[in-house]
């Protein structure tokens, strides 16, 4: 089953790798990682999403939590929480493309920031079934580039890490 | 008072009260060994290879419970250590390793003699630190030793580039350290014990399985107490020996691959199962879907990884062994219950039917010089009180057989990552922790030439330990997989070309006897401990053919033996 494990951990040198590290020295799948400062720049937020069984999660989430450089971890997976996930991607649109692509933009709430006579650019966030289905609707777009950031979630609620 | 990085990191070892550093000079860490001229309060013991000086701050740390400390150069020199300390690290043994760096302005720059030595120990540590500022020496140094003692304990690296051991700063040594990411003292939940309590009381047919965290947490009196007010068999891991009296009645032996009948038995058949500080280890569990199919499992650990990870418990208890078993004996004595004691009387008098299988039985006629035969003589010239470290194979094996260990820490053994080249220089960490005590190295042929330069080292510190090789010519433990499992094709593991060892001890400067006599066994051990002054090497020619029984195949389960 698909987790999305969330932590804080000592903005150091070294402490993602750790994390990576973990991931592939016990053969734990990971299917996105994202990570950065938070207000508090002393400590990084990670977000990482694995699956796998219910035994398997629960190591990884105590392997996790052994590492001497995480401070706090929350399997946000059971508890009711938002999920987004940014997506950058640069379309060919020339011609009566234009205004489908702009149509289809705005149907998934996204923005065009950036635009040539050949090309739109585009942000789009939400949850990674919204994107997929998004990029799904540009299937008779020709698509140059897609960036996604990996997922990052926030339970919700006064729950907090 | 300031001080330059160098003298910061030799009057922290100070402070934290470090007897003996082990290592190796090189270009990275000169500074601190110039530190090391100007004092006189930490020793330096200088070793003849990098995994020497971590074995032997490894052995030093299982005999006496404090830290082992190497110092070593940057590139090979951290290299060289990296086997020494992923052993530390599988057998949790608190270390610190001090490993040198290129200076800052050539990191990443494929410098002479860099490696990225926080990154390649990094699997293999419990933690480790890159030192960027000479300001940040003294907390990361008590950071080490916090994070190496406490908990589970483990290795711990701090690497400290050269230029950052000249630099000057003001020197205060933290009293206390305080890490918001860890907090090792966990206290076991009072609720579970209780719950604990009930199951063990209820059991019929009850099993203690202990291992190395019983000794790694000073838990043996607690243990000893806790297993013998319930008159409950008990048996220990490899790493968990000496941790409850082996001549005692209520010890089964060891568990596992080559465990007593009576304890595999036992554990199969058991029907609450109340394993501590032990980590159900694949050479423990054999087949883990037929491993102890009808008990409830209790498992007391420090760790919370190590609980459910490979087998499924029914009661966990996550904290320090010594207290949880306090709490153990604490509500036992507040219940007014007793075990089931005519369950009980049928459960022993089961055990006693597997025990007279004597399982551990061999030929005593062969003319041949039996290795057990030469572990149970030496068990009883010394009265199981010696300090016995050991390699890895079947000498190995046969010591924790036959050996018979009374107390903890006595039993000094690469358990976890099984490394060859680990009994000489641990032995060199323990007589000199314990001075005037017997220190006996059991070793093979092959083994003992993993690391043998050390006996330079010994020379050079006067360290009289017994060093008692049962050469049988072959890597025994590869030689007899090959005989059972591979039709006998003994592809590469016969050792030829052996030095003649008696006169190899004695161009190092030491005292060389050898063997190949049944009758000449006690004679020769008694004459080896009886030279305390001197590193004896009784080189003893034993039975090549002699094998390790019983034997739980891989994959097999534990009611699965090949017995004699």
């Amino acid at each position: 089953m698909r987790h999305i494990i969330s932590l804080l951990l000592e903005n150091e040198s070294g402490a993602l790798s750790r994390v990576a590290g973990l991931f592939s020295a016990r053969a734990y799948n990971i299917e996105s990682l994202s990570v950065a400062p938070t207000d508090d720049p002393s400590l990084s937020r990670m977000t990482i999403v694995t699956t796998g069984t219910e035994e398997i999660i629960e190591q990884i989430n105590k392997q996790l939590n052994k590492l001497i450089d995480v401070v706090k971890l929350i399997d946000m997976t059971g508890d009711v929480h938002v999920e987004r996930e940014l997506m950058l991607i640069k379309v060919n649109a020339t011609d009566g493309e234009r205004d489908e692509v702009k149509r289809l933009v705005d149907i998934f709430h996204g923005r065009v920031i950036d635009v040539t006579d050949t090309t739109f650019t585009m942000e789009i966030t939400g949850d990674g079934e919204k994107l997929n289905a998004f990029v799904q609707a540009l299937s008779s777009i020709t698509i140059l580039e897609v960036v996604r950031s990996g997922l990052i979630g926030i339970t919700r609620g006064e729950k907090a890490l | 008072m300031e001080l330059i990085g160098a003298d910061i990191v030799i009057q922290s070892l100070k402070a934290e009260g470090v007897e003996f550093v082990f290592g190796y000079p090189g270009g990275a860490v000169l500074h601190i060994y110039d530190a090391f001229d100007k004092q006189e309060d930490v020793k330096h013991i200088l070793v003849r290879h990098e995994q020497g000086a971590t074995h032997a701050a490894d052995g030093y740390a299982r005999a006496t419970g404090k830290p082992g400390v190497v110092l070593v150069t940057s590139g090979p020199g951290a290299t060289n250590a990296v086997t020494g300390i992923a052993t530390a690290h599988m057998d949790s043994i608190p270390m610190v390793v001090f490993t040198g760096q290129v200076p800052r302005h050539l990191i990443g720059n494929d410098a002479f003699q860099e490696v990225d030595s926080v990154g390649i120990t990094r699997p293999v540590v419990k933690h480790n630190f890159l030192v960027e500022d000479v300001k940040d020496i003294a907390t990361i140094l008590k950071k080490a030793f916090y994070v190496a003692t406490t908990g589970r304990p483990g290795p711990v690296v701090v690497d400290i580039p050269k230029d950052i051991t000249a630099a000057r700063c003001e020197f205060n040594y933290p009293a206390e350290i305080k890490m918001r990411s860890y907090n090792p003292t966990v206290k076991g939940h009072i609720g579970q014990i209780k719950r604990a309590v009930d199951l063990i009381l209820s059991a019929e047919r009850p099993m203690i399985y202990t291992g190395g965290g019983v000794i790694l947490g000073e838990a043996s009196p607690q243990l000893t107490r806790f297993a013998q007010r319930l008159g409950y068999p008990i048996t220990n891991t490899l790493m968990g020996l000496g941790a409850y009296p082996a001549n005692d009645k209520q010890f089964l032996g060891m568990l596992g691959m080559h465990g007593t009948y009576e304890a595999n038995m036992a554990m199969h058949q058991c029907d609450v199962l109340i394993a501590i500080g032990a980590r159900f280890d694949d050479r423990v569990t054999g087949n883990l879907e037929k491993f102890c199919p009808d008990a409830k499992i209790i498992h007391i650990d420090v760790d919370p990884a190590s609980i459910s990870k490979n087998v499924k418990v029914d009661i966990p208890i996550v904290g320090q062994v010594a207290q949880v078993l306090d709490n153990f004996n604490e509500v036992l004595d507040s219940k007014r219950k007793t075990p089931n004691t005519a369950a009980l009387e049928k459960w022993w008098a089961q055990i006693d039917e597997w025990r007279s299988q004597d399982c551990l039985k061999y030929d005593h006629n062969s003319g041949l010089v039996k290795p057990q035969f030469v572990i149970e003589q030496l068990h009883d010239i010394t009265n199981g009180d010696a300090f016995v470290t050991s390699d890895v194979g079947q000498h190995q094996m046969w010591t924790a057989q036959y050996y018979g260990f009374n107390k903890p820490r006595r039993w000094i053994n690469s358990g976890g990552l099984g490394t060859m080249g680990f009994g000489m220089p641990a032995a060199m960490g323990v007589q000199l922790a314990y001075p005037d005590e017997t220190v006996v190295c059991i070793t093979g042929e092959a083994s003992i030439q993993m690391c043998i330069q050390e006996l330079s080292t010994c020379k050079q510190y006067g360290l009289p330990i017994k060093i008692i090789c049962l050469n049988n010519q072959y890597m025994g433990m590869v030689r007899q997989w090959q005989e059972f499992f591979y039709e006998k094709r003994y592809a590469m593991s016969y050792v030829d070309a052996l030095p003649d060892f008696v006169a190899l001890a004695q161009s190092y400067g030491h005292t060389g006897i050898q063997i190949d006599k049944p009758a000449d066994v006690r004679a020769a051990l008694e004459d080896a401990l009886s030279r305390k002054e001197e590193l004896v090497f009784l080189n003893c020619f034993t039975d090549k053919t002699e094998n390790v029984y019983p034997m739980i195949p891989a994959g097999a389960g534990l009611n699965e033996m090949i017995l004699v």
